[in-house]
C-alpha cells in the first residue's frame, strides 16, 4: 500500500464497481463525457482497496460537481470554487480518509483559483480531478478560463478576449507535487492516471479533458480522432523516450541554445537527443516545458500522462507531527493548568 | 499636590457624603477616587488611601504603551484590585513618530470594590511626548495629575502637534497637577553601565515610567521583573537593562521631592466571591473557552482562520496549544478559513473560524452552506468599526444585522454575545453547546473593546464546565417499506430537530450532503415546492426552538417604569450608569441579552412590562430594529458609533432623561 493511503483502512472484502454506485439517478446530459469518468472512477475504486466508508468526494458547483451524489461513499456537494478549501479541512483533520475533489475548469480555475493554487503549494493529501471541458455548461454555454482565445459563446458573441489558462502549467507553477492529464474517453489511460494519483502522497492534480456535447462538442476531437490523434497526442511514460506520431516518428528534444523543448523528426542523428521522460525530476522545469508544447488553439502536441510526480512533505503529516511534538515537549494539554496561567491570586471567603 | 479626584463636582460629592457606601455601587461619581484616609510610608512620605484610580499611559505607537499598560494591569490584578482596561491604538504598526494619529494609549481603572468599566476620565495621565499630551488632554478632568516626559518637549516635537509654546511653561496646564520628569535622560543615566547604544537604552523609558507608577500605587514588582526576564530570555543584557530602568523609576519616585505622596488602593476583597483569580482579556478568554469546549465535547478543536484585526490574537493563542490536539490552519483567505473549518466539522471536529466584520462578509456563502448542511460550526466575529475596512482597531456593534440576516435565502443562525472580557470564556462554551446540540453554525459576536480589554476572572474548576459531549450516528436510523435498514442524514431528532452527525469512516452510513435543497429525511436532492417550503420552515423552527435561558431583569426596588436593555460589550458602561442613576434615587430596571437569536422566550413579556425601554448600542439601532419588528414595542434607541465604548456618565444622563420623559 502506498504512503498516501497508509493510514486509510482497507476494505475487509473485495468491493465491486456496483458497491460504489449510489442509488441516485445520474442526471448529466445524455452523451456527456462525465459518464465515462464516473464509470472509470467507480470501476477503479475496488482496485484501490480502500474501505468505502473512508472515501470522501467533495465538489464545488458545476456539472462535474454533481459527481459525489453518484458515488456510494461519503460526499459533499459544496459551493462554487471552495471544494479544495473544504477538503483541506477534512483531509488535515482526518488522515484516515481518502479525500477526492471533483471540480471543473470554471470551478477550479475561475472562482476557485485561489484555493486550488494554495492546496497545491501546501501539498495536502487530496486528489483533485479537474474536468476540463473548456466551457461553462451548467450556466448554459459561456466561455471558461480554459476556452481558446476568440471563443464565440453567448457571453462573447464577438469572441472571447482573454487568453486561456493551461491548467497543467498553472499547477506546476503553484508547486504541485503531482500533475497529470488524461482524457475522458480513454478509460485505460484514465484509470492508470487515477491509480498513480491515488498512490501519490500529497496533492495530486489530474486534468481530465471532458467533452461537453451540448455547449462545446468535440472540443477535444483532435485528441480523439483516429487520424489526428497520433500527431496530436504525446503519451508520456516515465523512463521512456518522449515520442509520438505515426510510427513514433516524432520526438521531443531540448534546444541547446534556449533550453526550451521542441519537436523533431526522429532520425538517426536526433534519436539520441530525444528526451526520456522523468516524472520524478526534482526540478519542474522540463515538466513545465512539456506542458507548453500544446497549441492552445488546436491542441496539437498535447502531452498526456503523469507530467510530474515528486515526493515532498505532506501538509497533513507535518500538521499531525507538530501536534505530537507539542505533546512530547509540553505533555498532553491540562485544562486546569492552562486556565490558571502564571499569575493568579486567591480570594478567601 | 492635589488629591486625586476627577472633577470639583465629584470631589464635592465625596465631601458631602463621606461615608456613603451602598453595597451595590459601581463607578458612580460619588465614589470617584474618593479618599479613604492617609498614613506615612516607611520612606517617610505620605500615603493616601484611595478607593479607585484611573490611569492612562499614552505615547507614540513605538513607545511600548500597550506593554506598559499590560504590566501595570498584571501587577494590579495580582494585588487583588478589581480592574477594567481600555487599550486604544492606531491601525498603523508605526504611525509617523510624534504625530497625533500615532498616539497609542492604555487606560486602566482599578479599585478596592467592584467596578464595571475602564472609567470615563483618567485621574492620571502619563504622557510620553507632546502628541500624547495633546491627544489626551481633552479627556482629563481639572485637577488630574499629568506625568510628562520633559525630554520630548523640545521645539520640533512640539511644533509637530501645533504647540507654539511649551504647554509645560505657558500656563495652559494650570488646572492640572503636572509632574515634569525627564524620563529619557533618567533612563539613559540609569542604564549607563550597560553600554547599550543610545537608541536601544532609550527604549526602556516605558519601564522607567512603569517603575515610577508602580511606586506611586504600591504595586508588587516581582512579576514584572520575572516577565521581563522571560520576555528577553534570549537577550539577557536587554532583560537586565529593562529591569534596571524599572527599578530606577521606582527609586526615583521614592527619592525625588516632586512625588511627595503615594497612593494605596486596597484589594477588592469584598467584590470577589472566593476562588482563584487571574486577569484575562476577551480574546484570551475566548480562545480558552474554545479549547475548553473541545475538551468538554471530547472533540478535536479545528480552527480555520485568516489573520484580521482584532481577531488574530485568537489564532495566535490557539496555535500555541497543539498539545490539546488543537489544529490551527492559517488559510489563504477568509473563505478558505471557514471552508476548512466546515470540512473539519464534516469530519467530526469542533470547528471554528475567527474573523471580524469584513471577513464575515466574505464567509457569508459558506455560512449559508453550513446552514444547509446542518453541521456544527462556530463563527467568531470580533466586531470593529465599519463599513468596509472602517476602523480596524476600534470597537463597534454594527455586525448584528449582518450576523442575523447577511446571507441569501432564509438562513437563520443563532447569535451569542459575551458581555465582558472574562465572559468571552463562558460565551464560547455556550456557543459551542448550541452548535453541537443543534448541528448549526453559531455566531459569537465579541468586539474590539472586549477583545483587548481585560478584567479579573475567577478561574473555573473543570467540573464546573458544561458537558458538551455529542453522539455520532453509528447505525442506520430508518427502515424502508421493504424492511431494509438505511441511514437518512436528514431524519431529525424530534425534540431538537437536529439531524444525525454521521462522520466519514462510519461503515454503512455513507451519505452525500450539499447546498442544493434536500428532501426531508433522505437528504436526496429535491426541487419539490412543498418540500422546500417544509425544509425552510423546519430550519427556522430548529433555530427558534433552541433552549436559551429567560432574560433576568435587575430591578431592586421593583418600582421601575423604565428598562435599560443592552447586548454584548455595553454591559459594563450600562450597568455603571444604572448604578449612578439608582444612587440618585431613581428607579430603573436593567436587562442584558446574551442570546440575540433566538431571543429568550420571556423577552416580549419583559419589554411590555415597562413604559419605556431604552436600548443603548454602538451602532445605529440594530437591536432596536429587531425588537420593534419582533415585538411591536416602541424602543428608545440610544446610539453611538465613535469607535469607543460608552461612557457611564453619558449613559446615566440618557437614562435620567428617559425616566423624566
Amino acid at each position: 500500500m502506498s504512503e498516501a493511503l497508509k493510514l486509510v483502512p482497507k476494505a475487509d472484502t473485495r468491493q465491486s464497481m456496483k458497491d460504489f454506485k449510489s442509488d441516485q439517478e445520474v442526471r448529466w446530459c445524455p452523451g456527456c463525457g462525465d459518464y465515462a469518468i464516473l464509470a472509470a472512477v467507480q470501476g477503479f475504486m475496488p482496485d484501490l482497496g480502500v474501505a468505502r466508508e473512508n472515501i470522501v468526494f467533495v465538489s464545488g458547483i458545476g456539472c462535474s460537481s454533481r459527481f459525489p451524489y453518484y458515488m456510494n461513499t461519503y460526499g459533499m456537494h459544496s459551493i462554487h470554487g471552495r471544494a479544495p478549501a473544504i477538503a483541506t479541512g477534512l483531509a488535515t483533520s482526518r488522515r484516515d480518509l481518502s479525500v477526492w475533489v471533483v471540480t471543473g475548469d470554471g470551478d477550479a480555475l475561475s472562482i476557485g483559483g485561489n484555493h486550488l493554487i494554495h492546496a497545491l503549494r501546501r501539498n495536502v493529501n487530496l486528489k483533485i480531478l479537474l474536468f476540463n471541458n473548456r466551457i461553462y455548461g451548467l450556466t448554459k454555454g459561456q466561455y471558461s478560463p480554459t476556452s481558446e482565445l476568440g471563443k464565440i459563446t453567448k457571453s462573447t458573441p464577438m469572441g472571447s478576449l482573454d487568453a486561456p489558462f493551461n491548467p497543467v502549467s498553472l499547477a506546476l507553477g503553484a508547486e504541485a507535487s503531482f500533475v497529470a492529464r488524461t482524457i475522458d474517453s480513454d478509460r485505460k489511460h484514465l484509470t492508470q492516471v487515477l491509480r498513480a494519483a491515488a498512490d501519490h502522497p500529497g496533492t495530486a492534480l489530474v486534468e481530465i479533458y471532458q467533452n461537453c456535447n451540448i455547449y462545446n462538442d468535440n472540443a477535444f476531437e483532435a485528441l480523439k480522432d483516429r487520424d489526428q490523434a497520433q500527431e496530436a497526442v504525446i503519451r508520456l511514460e516515465h523512463g521512456q523516450p518522449i515520442r509520438f506520431g505515426t510510427d513514433l516518428s516524432k520526438g521531443v528534444v531540448r534546444n541547446a541554445a534556449t533550453g526550451d523543448l521542441e519537436v523533431v523528426d526522429v532520425t538517426p542523428e536526433t534519436e539520441s537527443r530525444i528526451l526520456v521522460h522523468d516524472a520524478h525530476a526534482a526540478s519542474p522545469t522540463t515538466a513545465f516545458a512539456l506542458s507548453r508544447l500544446a497549441d492552445p488553439q488546436t491542441l496539437h502536441r498535447t502531452p498526456i500522462g503523469v507530467l510530474r510526480d515528486v515526493e515532498r512533505p505532506v501538509y497533513d503529516t507535518l500538521m499531525a507531527d507538530q501536534l505530537e511534538t507539542a505533546v512530547e515537549q509540553k505533555g498532553k494539554g491540562d485544562l486546569s493548568a492552562l486556565l490558571a496561567g502564571n499569575d493568579t491570586w486567591t480570594v478567601v471567603g | 499636590m492635589t488629591s486625586q479626584v476627577s472633577s470639583p463636582a465629584e470631589q464635592a460629592d465625596s465631601a458631602e457624603q463621606p461615608g456613603f457606601s451602598p453595597p451595590d455601587t459601581g463607578d458612580e461619581p460619588s465614589r470617584l477616587a474618593g479618599q479613604r484616609g492617609s498614613a506615612p510610608r516607611s520612606d517617610g512620605k505620605e500615603v493616601r488611601r484611595l478607593d479607585r484610580v484611573i490611569i492612562r499611559f499614552a505615547g507614540d505607537s513605538g513607545d511600548g504603551m500597550q506593554l506598559t499598560g499590560d504590566r501595570f494591569t498584571s501587577e494590579t490584578a495580582s494585588f487583588g484590585n478589581d480592574l477594567s482596561t481600555l487599550p486604544n491604538f492606531p491601525a498603523e504598526i508605526r504611525a509617523p513618530a510624534g504625530t497625533l494619529p500615532g498616539v497609542s494609549s492604555f487606560q486602566l481603572h482599578f479599585a478596592d470594590h467592584d467596578i464595571l468599566t475602564p472609567g470615563d476620565a483618567p485621574n492620571v495621565l502619563v504622557a510620553m511626548n507632546p502628541a500624547a499630551l495633546k491627544a489626551n488632554l481633552g479627556d482629563l478632568p481639572r485637577g488630574a495629575e499629568i506625568i510628562v516626559n520633559t525630554d520630548e518637549f523640545t521645539k520640533r516635537p512640539m511644533a509637530k502637534v501645533g504647540y507654539d509654546t511649551s504647554p509645560l511653561e505657558d500656563g495652559s496646564l494650570d488646572a492640572y497637577s503636572v509632574h515634569p520628569v525627564p524620563l529619557t535622560t533618567l533612563t539613559l543615566e540609569a542604564l549607563k553601565e550597560f553600554g547599550l547604544p543610545r537608541k536601544e537604552a532609550e527604549r526602556s523609558k516605558n519601564m522607567f515610567a512603569l517603575g515610577l507608577l508602580s511606586w506611586m500605587y504600591h504595586r508588587p514588582t516581582e512579576n514584572t521583573e520575572a516577565f521581563l526576564r522571560r520576555k528577553f530570555a534570549g537577550k539577557p543584557q536587554i532583560a537586565e537593562a529593562n529591569v534596571a530602568a524599572f527599578r530606577a523609576g521606582w527609586n526615583f519616585g521614592e527619592t525625588t521631592e516632586d512625588f511627595a505622596v503615594s497612593y494605596e488602593v486596597a484589594p477588592a476583597t469584598a467584590a470577589f466571591p472566593p476562588g482563584s483569580y487571574r486577569n484575562i482579556s476577551g480574546n484570551l478568554a475566548l480562545a480558552y473557552g474554545l479549547i475548553a469546549a473541545g475538551q468538554q465535547a471530547d472533540l478535536p478543536l479545528y480552527l480555520g482562520s485568516y489573520p484580521i484585526t482584532p481577531a488574530s490574537d485568537i489564532l495566535h493563542e490557539l496555535s500555541k496549544h497543539k498539545n490539546f490536539g488543537v489544529r490551527t490552519f492559517q488559510a489563504e483567505d477568509e473563505i478558505a478559513g471557514i471552508g476548512a473549518a466546515l470540512g473539519a466539522a464534516f469530519g467530526g471536529a469542533l470547528a471554528v473560524t475567527t474573523t471580524s466584520g469584513p471577513g464575515v462578509a466574505l464567509k457569508s456563502e459558506t455560512i449559508g452552506l453550513a446552514v444547509s448542511l446542518e453541521l456544527p460550526l462556530l463563527v467568531v466575529d470580533i466586531q470593529r468599526g465599519g463599513p468596509s475596512t472602517g476602523l480596524p482597531t476600534k470597537t463597534e456593534q454594527a455586525d448584528l444585522l449582518q450576523a442575523m440576516y447577511g446571507r441569501n435565502g432564509e438562513a437563520p443562525v443563532p447569535v451569542v454575545a459575551p458581555k465582558t472580557p472574562a465572559d468571552c470564556f463562558a460565551a464560547a462554551l455556550d456557543a459551542a453547546r448550541i452548535a453541537l446540540a443543534y448541528r448549526t453554525p453559531v455566531f459569537l459576536l465579541s468586539d474590539g473593546y472586549l477583545a483587548n480589554g481585560s478584567e479579573p476572572w475567577r478561574i473555573p474548576e473543570p467540573d464546573e464546565l458544561p458537558d458538551l459531549r455529542v453522539q455520532f450516528a453509528t447505525t442506520p436510523n430508518h427502515t424502508l417499506a421493504d424492511g431494509t435498514e438505511v441511514f437518512w442524514p436528514y431524519k431529525r431528532d424530534p425534540h431538537t430537530l437536529a439531524r444525525p452527525w454521521a462522520v466519514p469512516g462510519t461503515p454503512g452510513l455513507e451519505h452525500r450532503i450539499g447546498g442544493i435543497e434536500k428532501q426531508d429525511g433522505t437528504g436526496n436532492i429535491s426541487y419539490d415546492p412543498a418540500n422546500h417550503d417544509h425544509m425552510v420552515r423546519t430550519r427556522q423552527a430548529k433555530i427558534d426552538n433552541i433552549t436559551v435561558p429567560d432574560t433576568e431583569v435587575d430591578d431592586p426596588s421593583g418600582q421601575a417604569r423604565t428598562l435599560i436593555l443592552g447586548w454584548g460589550s455595553t454591559y459594563g458602561p450600562i450597568t455603571a450608569a444604572v448604578r449612578r442613576v439608582r444612587n440618585q434615587g431613581h428607579h430603573v430596571a436593567q436587562a442584558h441579552l446574551r442570546h440575540l437569536n433566538p431571543f429568550p422566550r420571556n423577552l416580549g413579556e419583559v419589554l411590555r412590562r415597562y413604559d419605556t425601554v431604552v436600548v443603548p448600542e454602538m451602532n445605529l439601532g440594530q437591536l432596536a430594529t429587531l425588537l420593534r419588528a419582533r415585538y411591536l414595542v416602541d424602543i428608545h434607541s440610544h446610539t453611538q458609533v465613535s469607535g469607543m465604548p460608552f461612557k457611564a456618565e453619558q449613559l446615566a444622563t440618557v437614562i435620567e432623561e428617559a425616566i423624566d420623559v
